[in-house]
């Protein structure tokens, strides 16, 4: 499926790399031991080291270098042992120090690569550039004071994964694809939490279009959007005005562009000429950041196990289709959820569940799998119930609305509403015998040839007993009744 | 007066209550009130602070558990950090800064028991090597010439701190050395002062000039004096990233070592052209006594002396461009408004910092910037391997260094100020060691003929503060520097 | 001003950009005489130019010294008063700077 835009001159191609901006899960900043959480008062997750006293000197934080480890391996990258932090230095309201302590030339994590899918079930393999390390910005705040913009350094000093693509992406879908599947990798680890809406993960996006086979042509970058759709939205705008300026005889000037939401449009924020020079140079507050390859060696042995690892295993050991299989691992959560239903039952039968009648009752009810009003042993329970011929499929239908209702385990369902399905072969040839003695025309009809009429006789049998009856008996004795 | 003593006989003194810290610390501020407005090496003198200290003192001291340095009246380079007292680095944009934290040098003399006298003035941001450049106004070298009462310059950076020792307005202080600033302003007071190996003493609340060459040391009348405070300055410190965790030796001990056998070298590249005979004939009565002390002479090469000040003028002023950029009027310190938010940073940095500041925020700036980097920057610091690889290729051969400390003695205070280029050449002897990271020690070793003090340097291994303080204790004894200077607490003006 | 002087002096448009760069407001008359001044000091530190250094490594700071890393504990913050108590304007419990447009 390839994305083209038609403008007179024919047709372009979109070339799209990706910034993201993940926020590390961690209990303390990068280099300070303020708390990294979210939401609090401002100005009280500050040291005097986030606020930028003199003399006041940054330390490392280990967990945050494990984290861009783990998100490292998620990325099936090179994870390097030695690696440097530089200053980028510039001046800026909410950047205390006057320069972001960051990873220019020796980021932590190098060359890697992962693998988006399509709606159309294409597989397509997104280059990644780098991952490193940095400070997030405090805020300002432009709307409390007429004349001021207040600062809150609460977020100042937060460690942050940049992790950048190659320009590898062609079509606004494809970045869609690659953006879900870095929150989905993050998630997973547990190194972001991939929300963004809080900011906790946003995306700078460069922009070119070229026509096919030509050199890339100039980029221009779209700062900080912070959801999805709007990325999408933003790349198809973008390069539409491209084409347009091309066609127009024009030229692109690179340079960092904003997205109006409200007005679906992208506007200049800083020309090429007023571009910052960051000065960057090795930090000299920090020595090299050199992680043992041992320890390295014992992150990954302790890796999670990432989503298209668990597909292909869901693939294998329980026999469902790559789509079933992506389906589930979307969200760990789910994953985790279908496996403790699926573990020592019929995988499929497990997965039909979870993705037909749960997913049904989830959308239904607005509610993430976290708050699912029927557990995962719950479901289990159901799928035992349905293998032992304690009941069959139709009635356990009936007792999944009941338990998402009551809560009740199957089994006392069941019980309580009487529903344990029939194999006495006696009571069920006596209402086959009835049923067929009353419609004689009928079986008349079916000895003539007219097939389709056992289905009528069983669902006669299985109306006058309460759809309780074993439908494999029901169905043996009726062919022996009727071939006679 | 109790301010002629060292500070190893006033903590004997102090402990056998022939004084009191409360005595020894009035006698102090007396001095201060007598001298401070002609000498400047005071910008701030915490009379209260200081007596409070002094009554606690005394309290422990009576009470027998008083650690080392109780009641010892020291006087603190204005840079480092001091909770709840002003903080300056002698420059108007930290005007009115008081910081809510103490540096953990000042932290570890305070824990031992040291009174703090005042903060001393010094150049602002420790930028320069006259202690011209304080917002503050200059310091004056308490010595003179002969039958001259011409204003002659301390040195700089630590300006105020060589002042006050050698004036006897404290007995010890604290410096910080860059390129030069604890060596050179004690050899133009003639003074004893130790730029300790990079990493042994903590960075944290002391405020940067070139992080990758600051480090703190002592300023004292005597070798042991010296060897005291720094044992209670130097530790591992887990808030500054490039502390050295290693044990902190007894370093008083190593004043009595022997120095049989001890090989000492002399880089010949010191010898540059236009050195003064003066300066030359001390660096061979140096040589001298070291002879006489047993010590083996070697005559050795640090082929890249000469590149030292240009390397370390790309790379301070570089570093500094960056550590500077924090004062820009937002958090603390002096602001001056603008319309817009960048014309505040420019106006309060333009008028907040001085122009020799200036001018290196301008020139680390355009070393750093897009298209100069490489030729300037990296360059540098290519070259800063190669001076440290030839000190640790001398460390091969040698112990220790002996050098000339300054290409001369304290020079006017209208002397030298129209090309920076020339001022920057007063560092050219103590730089090279600051860019290895080495550890040095300045001590007076004579006067000239215009009894002007005039200091040799010794330059050792990594975290070989100790053969330092041996060597430097042996030549003390040797040279008996015991004049003093023209002005001291001692005289009246 | 002596000829050499003038020819080591740095372009003025340098010097605007340099001081732009590093926020600091220089005056119209102070601008000739840092381009004179910083055009010295870097005509004088190229004689590092002398030096091949094609085949040496860049020394940063402390030789052969790794970071040490800390734990992930939050061990300091919470000391509002102590960040704000310093700024020379503030509003409630913000830094106040004038309203910068985006
Ligand atoms: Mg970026
Ligand atoms: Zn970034």
């Amino acid at each position: 499926m390839n994305y083209v835009i038609v403008g007179s001159t024919g047709s372009w191609e979109v070339v799209i790399g990706l910034e993201v901006h993940a926020q590390v899960i961690s209990k303390a900043k990068l280099f300070s031991g303020a708390s990294a959480h979210f939401g609090s008062e401002p100005n009280t997750q500050v040291s005097l080291v986030d606020a930028a006293f003199p003399g006041m000197l940054p330390v490392i934080n280990r967990e945050c270098v494990d984290q861009a480890i783990r998100t490292g391996f998620g990325l099936n990258a090179q994870i390097n042992l030695v690696s440097r932090f530089d200053r980028k230095n510039y001046f800026y309201a909410d950047l205390p120090q006057g320069y972001q302590i960051s990873q220019f030339t020796h980021p932590i994590v190098g060359k890697g690569e992962i693998e988006i899918e399509l709606d159309d079930g294409t597989v397509k393999k997104i280059g990644i550039t780098r991952l490193h390390l940095e400070q997030d910005a405090g805020k300002s705040i432009h709307d409390l004071a007429p004349k001021e913009t207040c600062i809150d350094l609460n977020r100042s000093g937060v460690a942050l994964m940049e992790i950048v693509s190659e320009p590898d992406m062609r079509s606004p879908e494809e970045a869609g694809a690659y953006l879900r599947k870095i929150r989905a990798i993050v998630r997973y680890l547990g190194t972001c939490d991939g929300n963004m809406e809080e900011g906790s993960m946003r995306a700078d996006v460069n922009v070119s279009v070229r026509k096919p086979g030509e050199k890339y042509r100039t980029r221009c970058e779209l700062k900080n959007i912070n959801s999805i759709r709007y990325v999408m939205q933003a790349i198809e705008i973008e390069a539409k005005r491209h084409v347009e300026i091309y066609e127009n005889g024009g030229e692109i000037d690179q340079e960092t562009r904003l997205f109006d939401v409200v007005k679906g449009e992208t506007r200049t924020m800083r020309s090429k000429e007023d571009a910052h020079d960051y000065r960057y140079f090795p930090d000299p507050d920090l020595l090299p950041l050199i992680v043992e390859q041992s320890h390295v060696d014992h992150l990954n042995a302790t890796l999670i196990e990432l989503p298209d690892a668990k597909r292909n295993r869901f693939q294998n050991e329980y026999g469902l289709s790559r789509y079933d299989a992506n389906v589930l691992v979307a969200e760990k959560d789910i994953a985790d959820f279908f496996e403790n239903v699926a573990k020592g039952r019929d995988g499929r039968l497990a997965s039909n569940w979870v993705t037909g009648e749960l997913f049904a009752v989830l959308n239904k009810k607005g509610l993430s799998i976290h708050d699912s009003p029927v557990k995962a042993e719950a479901i289990g329970a159901l799928l035992d119930l349905i293998g032992d011929k304690t009941i069959n499929g139709k009635i356990a239908k009936e007792v999944f609305e009941d338990m998402v209702e009551t809560g009740d385990m199957p089994a006392d369902i069941v019980k309580r509403k009487g529903l344990r399905q029939v194999t006495d072969t006696g009571v069920i040839d006596k209402v086959i015998v009835d049923i067929l003695f009353a419609n004689a025309d009928k079986v008349e009809q079916y000895k003539s040839g007219k097939d389709k009429l056992f289905g009528f006789f069983i669902g006669q049998v299985m109306k006058e007993m309460k759809g309780k009856a074993n439908p494999v008996i029901v169905n043996e004795l009726l062919k022996k009744h009727l071939s006679v | 007066m109790l301010t002629e003593m060292t500070i190893a006989n006033a903590i004997e003194g102090l402990r056998q209550k022939e004084f009191s810290a409360d005595e020894l610390t009035r006698d102090h501020l007396k001095a201060i009130n007598l001298l401070n407005n002609r000498l400047n090496a005071y910008i701030t003198v915490t009379e209260k602070v200081a007596l409070g200290q002094a009554k606690a003192a005394d309290e422990k001291l009576a009470s027998g558990d008083a650690p080392m340095l109780t009641g010892v009246p020291l006087a603190i380079k204005d840079l480092f950090c001091t909770k709840d007292i002003p903080t300056t680095a002698a420059s108007r944009i930290l005007e009115n800064f008081i910081p809510p934290y103490e540096s953990t040098v000042t932290a570890n003399l305070l824990k031992d028991g040291a009174v703090f006298l005042g903060k001393t003035n010094l150049d602002e941001f420790a930028m320069g090597s006259g202690n011209l450049n304080s917002v503050f106004g200059a310091v004056e070298n308490p010595w003179k010439r002969k039958g001259d009462d011409a204003f002659l310059v301390p040195g700089g950076s630590s300006g105020g701190s060589a002042a006050a020792v050698a004036a006897r307005i404290a007995l010890g202080a604290t410096g910080t050395d860059t390129g030069g600033s604890i060596r050179q302003p004690a050899a133009y007071c003639g003074i004893t002062g130790i730029k300790p190996t990079y990493g042994r003493c903590s960075r944290w609340g002391i405020i940067a000039f070139a992080s990758s060459l600051d480090q703190a040391g002592p300023m004292a009348k005597t070798v042991e004096d010296c060897a005291i405070l720094l044992q209670s300055m130097a530790g591992f410190d887990p808030k500054d990233s490039t502390s050295v965790d290693r044990e902190v030796p007894e370093y008083r001990a190593a004043c009595n070592r022997s120095l049989k056998g001890l090989r000492v070298g002399i880089p010949k590249e010191y010898c540059a052209s236009g050195m003064s005979s003066e300066i030359e004939a001390i660096w061979q009565q140096g040589i001298d006594w070291l002879k006489e002390a047993g010590c083996e002479i070697v005559d050795i090469s640090l082929p890249h002396t000469k590149y030292g000040l240009a390397t370390y003028y790309i790379i301070a002023p570089a570093e500094a461009s960056s550590n500077l950029a924090r004062y820009d009027g937002v958090r603390y310190g002096h602001r001056v408004s603008g319309n817009s938010l960048d014309e505040l940073y420019a106006n309060t940095r333009g008028e907040g910092f001085g122009v020799e500041v200036k001018r290196r925020i301008l020139m680390g700036t355009y070393v750093l910037s897009s298209g100069y980097y490489d030729a300037y920057y990296l360059r540098a610091q290519k070259v800063r391997k190669l001076i440290y690889q030839d000190f640790m290729n001398a460390y091969e051969k040698v112990d220790v260094l002996l050098t000339p400390t300054a290409p001369s003695a304290a020079f006017a205070k209208d002397e030298h100020q129209d090309d920076p280029v020339q001022m920057y050449l007063n560092d050219i002897f103590t730089v090279p060691a600051s860019m290895a990271g080495v550890p040095g020690l300045a001590l007076p070793a004579g006067l000239n003929k215009q009894g002007l003090p005039l200091g040799l340097q010794l330059l050792g291994r990594p975290f070989d503060e100790e053969t330092l303080i041996a060597v430097g204790s042996a030549m003390e004894k040797a040279a008996n520097f015991t004049y003093k200077p023209a002005i001291h607490s001692g005289v009246s003006l | 001003m002596t000829d050499k002087q003038k020819d080591d002096a740095l372009d003025i448009k340098i010097v605007q950009r340099v001081a732009k760069l590093s926020a600091l407001a220089v005056k119209e008359n102070e601008l000739a005489i840092y381009a004179q001044d910083l055009g010295g000091i870097i005509h004088w530190v190229e004689q590092l130019n002398e030096l091949d250094v094609s085949t040496v490594e860049p020394m940063v700071g402390a030789e052969n010294a790794k970071l040490r890393m800390r734990e992930d504990k939050v061990t300091d913050g919470n000391c509002r008063e102590a960040v704000l108590s310093n700024a020379p304007e503030r509003i409630a419990d913000f830094y106040a700077v004038p309203k910068v447009v985006e």
